[in-house]
């Protein structure tokens, strides 16, 4: 990385840099007689804001940006996180000006274009997932979940239903379906997983009575798993009442392999920042449409697309809904790129995804795992699950592995989860890599086996050469500095 | 079956992947998939054949064309969505893959430019909304709201909250949505019987400042009707607003949200936008979704991480403050780019554009025959006429001009139309829009 120095160098924020004056953006002139201000109660009297001009403001968003991995800047092994390449025409199309530049609540005359997409999307999402219904209108995964755990309740409560206070997940979940799950009102009962990283199906069947409203799994798990047991699970919750809901976060293992809906599933959401590939953003924004069967269609959130017998496309509430989730339809422009990446790779591009996934991953896990431990010695989905713990006995812990995997220029695998894994590190390569880059990670990873038996204190103190060095999260948490202040404010 | 497919986003061809398949020491690459169980293993996927990029760009321009954008002719829709100018430098900035195709920040070593940019961005809106902190974001101004009524309730541990009825109807009914499952009151009470409805029970008044149409409520009264109860002032504001209106921090508002749409992200019928969510220092810990902190690494030097995640659901899970995880962190860097390039000046130039503008057609159309305004308060950008006909007729009337109207309010006002005048409206597009209501009447 190298330094920049005068108004590229980042160490300057933009109120440091503020000059009065200095203008960032030229209005156009008032072309209207000047009305009276309001009462100067409601007229503020300063806004702090920056005062830089345009060159400065792209100098140091753009110097900013060199401080970041990326997709396109470095390979990101990072397990359940799906970070593969994020295709240019997906983005492109996103921005013209008939979606971009259209007003949500312009009347459907005017929007047929976007209607028709959406509805189109409805319909390959359905399809993929083996549903019969699909709304879009929750923007991230987490809130698909909210939207999913809340038409399992309206479902039992509509049938009087009431008793249903449960909610079983798995002790390899994610954390937002517990949230979630809280959320939507339910206790949150841990179902743990067997010796071979499936659901244990004894431990289900003690949870599994009338006031079980469902579970949630993970399919593929996130120990990397397809649940051996998937059928019988879904059984189990069926036979006591209950309902099971699918986090789709793994899809991108089971695209045209396995449906949800065939598995026996009720509903479900997919990421498709993850799975269908549209950009992760730095953190958003995402999508997470709700896929589910006939039984819980009628409680699907607000607003769905129907096509009407002319040919029209309308917006609509199902009979049942839970209600209007999100402010308008649902994250549009990232329905746009999710709809393209479908339409460029129809079925067949959908099957060799999971393919190259399955087996990039299965090839790390077989090239590694014999210096590597693996908690379960099978084969494993889109991603597999090491654990440190031989290079922990020599004094470099998972944390330390991965830190020092950004000195050789690749992200850190996800560590430390799932929970019931020690010292995990979780790898998920996507299919959008080349064997050289595998290559080249499985070699990096090596490497840092033999330094952790060389130089164990160069990896515990690593990263090295990455813009800073390892930072201090307990202070920031004890005495948390959120904003800029004038520097004397802030002594 | 399942066939081979070489698609230009995977590189790696058949006679690699049988490299790596020889290494595995397997034979095809069904057998990786041997665990899914028989019956439901490749079943079969229906979907249209896939398409190159020339024709994708074709399939796409062509949905993209049955739509009408609003740049292709006078616009007065408000409503939740604006359409407001944005630099050319905030697209050019944002889509460069080292913000667009980043990861959330979780290694804080690699990911400063991120982390630096959510920090900027905490600064400003906690500076527009005249609060003491802010978050990493939220997804929209709906989701926002509806979340700050749930923390209202955590914090004062009360279970009732009252929402003003001049809210956007769509944010009542997300938090409607939001609290079903969580044994909350939501009362919608008029603005002017507020006091009246307050008991020791209430967790928080909830008002939209400009309000859904155009008003500004007086939050200083609410302010002090909530806190004289111990209840909380939570107040949805428009950001692009706060160029010229007095914060609703100010007023004493103890948690402020908004839709960050306004403020360098397009309309795109709906989304993505950007949730905005500020509150009071002292009711930091019980915040939804992502801070960023400043701290220092092992060397000294100013750096940034994700901070007091102990809120969040990876740690705390079903204790967790919100299940949020994934929010709209790119656009919290447009509206960055945005705020950065308006500036002090910027921003209270294109507020007061659109003050004046909107005041300069209201005058006018609150002159014509048959039309009036139905309210009389102070308002910003927006207004509601009452309209000689139905809205919706006039709507229709007016798109034959190619002109389109504002929103259809008569739920609430007789032949009410809700209007919204922007610096993007012209003069000239004003007096069009004067003329062919004339006509229309």
């Amino acid at each position: 990385m190298l330094n920049k120095g005068g108004n590229r160098d980042t160490t300057r924020m933009l109120m440091d840099r503020s000059v009065s004056g200095r203008v960032g953006v030229i209005t156009p002139d008032l072309d209207v007689p000047a009305a009276p201000l309001p009462d100067a109660a409601y007229v503020r009297e300063s806004l702090p804001l920056p005062e830089v001009s345009e060159p400065e403001v792209v100098q140091y968003f753009t110097a900013l940006s060199q401080l970041n991995f990326s997709i396109d800047t470095h390979f990101y092994p990072l397990g359940s996180c799906t970070m593969k390449y994020n295709p240019k025409i997906n983005d492109e199309v996103a921005f013209l000006p008939g979606f971009a530049g259209i007003h949500p609540q312009q009347p459907a005359e005017q929007s047929q274009g976007a209607l028709d997409l959406l509805y189109r999307l409805q319909e390959f999402l359905t399809e993929v997932t083996g549903m019969s219904a699909t709304s879009l209108a929750t923007l991230a995964g987490a809130h698909g979940e909210l939207g999913g755990v809340l038409m399992m309740r309206a479902y039992h409560l509509a049938r009087g239903d009431s008793g249903r206070t449960k909610m079983g997940i798995p002790d390899s979940a994610h954390g937002t379906n517990p949230a979630s799950a809280a959320m939507a009102g339910f206790d949150v009962v841990t179902i743990p997983s067997d010796a071979d990283g499936n659901t244990d199906l004894d431990a289900l069947r003690e949870i599994a009575g009338d006031d079980l409203a469902g579970v949630m799994i993970t399919l593929p798990s996130t120990l990397g798993l397809f649940d051996s047991h998937i059928l019988e699970v879904c059984q189990v919750v069926h036979e006591c009442g209950g309902l099971v809901y699918g986090d789709g976060a793994n899809m991108n293992a089971l695209l045209g392999r396995a449906k949800l809906g065939d598995l026996g599933f009720d509903v479900c959401h997919l990421n498709l920042h993850k799975t269908f590939s549209t950009p992760h953003g730095g953190g958003g924004p995402g999508a997470g449409p709700v896929c589910c069967g006939e039984i819980l269609a009628p409680y699907l959130a607000a607003p769905i697309v129907e096509r009407t017998d002319g040919g029209d496309y309308i917006l609509s509430e199902p009979a049942e809904s839970i209600g209007k989730i999100s402010g308008f339809h649902g994250n549009f422009g990232v329905l746009v790129r999710a709809y393209t990446y479908i339409r460029t790779l129809g079925a067949a591009g959908l099957q060799s995804i999971s393919a190259n996934a399955v087996l990039n991953a299965n090839y790390i896990m077989h090239e590694l795992k014999d210096i590597y431990a693996l908690p379960y010695d099978r084969t494993c989905m889109h991603e597999v699950v090491f654990s440190a713990d031989l290079q922990r006995e020599r004094g470099v812990s998972g944390l330390e592995v991965a830190k020092r995997l950004l000195d050789y220029g690749f992200h850190a695998p996800t560590m430390y989860f799932p929970l019931i894994v020690h010292e995990a590190l979780m790898i998920e390569p996507t299919e959008s890599e080349t064997k050289e880059t595998l290559d080249a990670f499985i070699d990096a990873l090596r490497a840092i086996d033999a330094e952790a038996t060389n130089e164990p204190e160069m990896v515990q103190h690593a990263p090295h050469t990455t813009p800073v060095s390892r930072l201090d999260e307990a202070t920031a948490a004890r005495r948390p500095v959120l904003r800029w202040e004038p520097a004397e404010a802030a002594d | 079956m399942v066939t081979n497919f070489q698609s230009h986003y995977i590189p790696n061809t058949v006679a690699e992947q049988d490299e790596l398949l020889s290494a595995i020491g397997l034979r095809d690459i069904d057998e990786l998939f041997a665990d899914i169980p028989d019956d439901y293993r490749n079943p079969p996927l229906e979907l249209p054949a896939p398409l190159s990029e020339l024709e994708i760009q074709r399939e796409l321009g062509e949905l993209a064309s049955r739509n009408r954008p609003l740049a292709s002719g006078p616009s007065f829709l408000g409503a939740g969505s604006y359409y407001h100018f944005i630099p050319s430098i905030v697209k050019a900035i944002m889509t460069r893959g080292e913000f667009l195709t980043a990861y959330t920040p979780y290694q804080p070593e690699v990911s400063q430019g991120t982390l630096q940019v959510i920090f900027e961005f905490q600064t400003m809106i906690s500076t527009l909304y005249g609060m003491e902190v802010a978050n990493a974001g939220m997804y929209d101004g709906a989701t926002s709201v509806a979340e700050a009524v749930l923390m209202a309730c955590r914090v004062t541990r009360r279970q009732q909250v009252i929402v003003a009825d001049t809210v956007s109807p769509a944010y009542r009914q997300v938090i409607a949505t939001y609290c079903q499952a969580q044994g909350i009151t939501i009362d919608i009470t008029p603005t002017d019987q507020i006091s009246g409805a307050i008991t020791e029970a209430t967790a928080g008044i909830v008002a939209q400042y400009p309000n859904f149409y155009g008003e500004l409520d007086d939050l200083k009264a609410l302010g002090e009707m909530a806190h004289a109860d111990g209840a909380l002032l939570v107040v949805s504001a428009d950001p692009l607003a706060m160029g010229m209106l007095t914060p609703p921090g100010d007023f004493g508002a103890d948690i402020v949200t908004g839709e960050g749409q306004p403020i360098g992200i397009p309309p795109s019928f709906g989304g993505p936008y950007l949730g905005l969510f500020s509150c009071k220092q002292q009711y930091i810990r019980q915040m939804p979704s992502r801070l960023v902190g400043r701290t220092t690494d092992t060397e000294g030097r100013t750096g940034y991480v994700l901070t007091l995640q102990t809120r969040e659901q990876h740690i705390r899970r079903e204790r967790a403050t919100s299940n949020i995880c994934t929010n709209e962190a790119l656009y919290a860097l447009a509206s960055s780019i945005y705020l950065a390039a308006m500036g002090r000046q910027g921003l209270r130039q294109v507020a007061e554009l659109c003050y004046h503008k909107a005041h300069y057609a209201a005058d006018a159309i609150g002159k014509l025959n048959g039309y009036s305004l139905a309210q009389s308060g102070t308002f910003f950008q927006e207004f509601v006429v009452s309209c000689p006909k139905p809205a919706a007729e006039v709507n229709r009337q007016l798109m034959k001009h190619n002109i389109l109207g504002g929103l259809d309010v008569s739920d609430r006002f007789d032949n009410g139309m809700l209007l919204c005048v922007t610096e993007m409206n012209t003069r000239a597009e004003i007096d069009t829009l004067v003329s062919a209501l004339a006509e229309i009447a």
